[in-house]
């Protein structure tokens, strides 16, 4: 099989202005990979489908991992005037500090997938795609298309990450129920505490069960039993 | 059967959208469709699973899976505990083959990590491997023919040799079906001379008992009336839509990753990979019976040639260790196809992420494709000839 480089050199040949980054992997399994473009992933994954050479035949593993955004506290330099009593005078003096200063990084989610060759019997390669942010901007586009064992795995990336895959033919929840909210996979999710409702609830319970009621705005998820 | 070149040069000639999804069926005439919902209590689907279909009379126009019974985010539950934590929770996943779990497990954090595994754990791997594979493949023929109809009779011969099994994996492990045997770097406990002389035993057995099965089914009219030429799967489609195991093997596809990624020591066995020639139930069917063959003369070898030694470098940790920040996926040739484990570790002694690639739910993928025209019965039939177990399939 070609090298991780010689793939990222083969797809910016046959697709010019492709975006594709190398990521390299520290560890000693040394499966390295390539960030796409969104915009171009279906291009490069049809030219790896089809290219002979390639010919990533087996799409095997899709995920999708989290990365919130992270608040970064760093130390920066920062020079001010300040009024000091020099010798019994008092003096603007010019005097460099660090302070320390916090800088949110932005999350974003991130799709992964791991291709072998049937035919040629080789791989894996490992590709990935980031969203823009966690939020609003989650669309990617699915290769559902181009390898059908996208279909099931898209889906329940959609369903437990929130990445909405554009083009994907039949683009509902997978394992949760359809009128469930949220997205558990996610690191920020927090469980809901009114799922187990005991028929004879302890005091405790329904205070734990009231307190979630109130974090999440007073709309229970529908459709849990919890007192409905 | 199609080569390797020729599945390109097929999908290179197919390059238009929407080959590969399911054909959209219309009923003949004006006759109103029947939608039911088989499952998610139907004693055929194996478990808590639903296939929401469209009849047009007996004919399927529609069909749509539905999952999530079994769900309980088995993915979740593992980023928030150690690495070790993690491996009788694979146990859980397919329950049928809890050994063969555990092994991919353990590839993948042994890929994190780079360790090593001494040679007489890689031994008692392949054994316990391959004896996992002649009680799923067993039970599985015998749940198709329970699905046939033919109540009991060949599900119980299954049972009696998988019972033989099982009573060697819990005098080795302490448990029949939920094992949690292997380690990162190793297994848990060695095995004795008198469990590997049991083993011999056993598998000295198994030849007889696939003869007798082979003799009340491979020639048996009915079985071949029921299967043959229904729920067929075509090569190009399989290898498509990620079907993996005996399933793609059927369908004629030679890819065994036992023989493609010679994972532990699977280089030193001579077996041979069995294929299909129609890929319909029939030669799944017929798939496992000569795995099982195949299975047995890999334990053959394996039982000989067990050299003696460590099953565990002393020094190896298995608990408390923070594997250096990467990423690892690591993959088995499952009974039931491919199991892959896909590890994100950020320097944590918990994996950030943790990903079972589940071969039960991509091979259901093309469930509809195989139904479509077919008879309620008959879906009955192809759902159970795809070897499913719901603990994978929902996770």
């Amino acid at each position: 099989m070609k090298s991780i480089e010689e793939i990222k050199s083969a797809i910016e040949a046959a697709i010019p202005g492709a975006g594709v980054e190398l990521i390299p992997n520290p560890s000693p399994s040394g499966q390295h990979s390539l960030r796409l473009a969104p915009a171009d992933a279906v291009e490069v994954a049809r030219f790896l489908r089809d290219d002979a050479e390639l010919a990533f035949d087996f799409l095997s593993n899709v995920t999708g991992v989290d990365w919130p955004g992270k608040e970064i506290t760093e130390k920066v330099k920062v020079t001010r005037t300040v009024t000091r009593i020099v010798d019994g005078v008092e003096q603007q003096v010019e005097e460099t500090v660090e302070e320390p200063r916090k800088r949110v990084e932005p999350g974003c989610l991130e799709v992964v997938y791991h291709l072998f060759s049937m035919a040629k019997k080789h791989g894996p390669i490992v590709l990935r795609m980031r969203t823009v942010n966690r939020t609003d901007q989650v669309e990617l586009p699915s290769v559902t298309p181009i390898w059908r064992s996208a279909e099931f795995q898209e889906r329940e990336i959609f369903d437990l990450y929130g990445v909405v895959f554009t083009g994907h033919p039949d683009l509902r929840r997978l394992l949760m129920w359809k009128g469930f909210k949220d997205h558990p996979m996610r690191r920020d999710y927090v469980d809901p505490d009114d799922f187990e409702y005991e028929p004879t609830a302890h005091d405790s319970v329904l205070a734990r069960a009231a307190a979630h009621k109130a974090a999440i705005g007073g709309v229970a998820q529908k459709g849990t039993g919890a007192g409905e | 059967m199609t080569t390797p070149a020729a599945t390109s040069a097929f999908l290179r000639e197919k390059m238009e959208e929407g080959w590969n999804r399911p054909p959209i069926m219309e009923p003949d005439g004006e006759a109103e469709l029947l939608e039911v919902a088989m499952g998610p209590h139907h004693p055929s689907t194996h478990g808590v699973f639903r296939m929401d279909l469209a009849l047009d009379g007996e004919r399927v126009i529609r069909l749509k899976p539905v999952f999530g019974y079994l769900h309980r985010n088995h993915e979740k539950i593992a980023e928030g505990v150690s690495y070790l934590a993690s491996m009788p929770y694979t146990d859980r996943l397919d329950y049928i083959c809890s050994l063969t779990n555990n092994w991919a497990y353990a590839l993948a954090v042994e890929k994190l990590t780079g360790q090593e595994v001494p040679e007489r754990a890689e031994y008692i791997r392949v054994i316990l491997g391959e004896l996992t594979r002649i009680q799923n493949h067993a039970s599985s023929i015998g749940f198709l023919l329970q699905e046939m109809g033919a109540s009991g009779t060949p599900l119980m011969y299954a049972f009696k040799e998988r019972e033989k099994i099982l009573d060697l994996f819990e005098s080795l492990t302490g448990s029949r079906m939920m094992c949690n045997y292997m380690r990162f770097g190793g297994c848990r406990v060695d095995v004795s001379a008198a469990w590997l002389d049991a083993a011999r035993k056993v598998v000295a057995g198994l030849p007889g008992f696939i003869d007798e099965f082979e003799n009340l089914l491979s020639g048996n009219e009915i079985l071949m009336a029921r299967c043959q030429g229904v729920g067929i799967l075509r090569p190009e489609l399989a290898v498509n839509a990620g079907v993996t195991g005996p399933m793609l093997r059927g369908s004629g596809v030679n890819y065994d990753i036992r023989k493609i990624d010679h994972y532990g020591i699977y280089d030193r066995f001579r077996f041979r990979v069995p294929l299909g020639d129609h890929g319909d139930v029939y030669d799944r069917y017929m798939v496992r019976i000569l795995e099982m063959r195949e299975s047995i003369a890999i334990l053959n070898q394996a039982l000989k040639e067990i050299p003696g030694g460590s099953i565990m470098d002393p020094k190896a940790k298995i608990r408390g260790f923070r594997p250096k920040p990467g990423e690892a996926y690591g993959r088995i040739e499952a009974p039931k196809g491919e199991l892959g484990f896909y590890l994100i570790s950020d320097g944590g002694p918990n994996p950030y992420r943790y990903r079972v690639r589940p071969p039960s739910l991509i091979n259901l993928t093309v469930l509809e494709d195989m139904c479509l025209g077919s008879n309620v019965a008959d879906v009955v039939l192809i759902f159970g000839s795809v070897d499913i177990v719901l603990g994978e399939v929902d996770r």
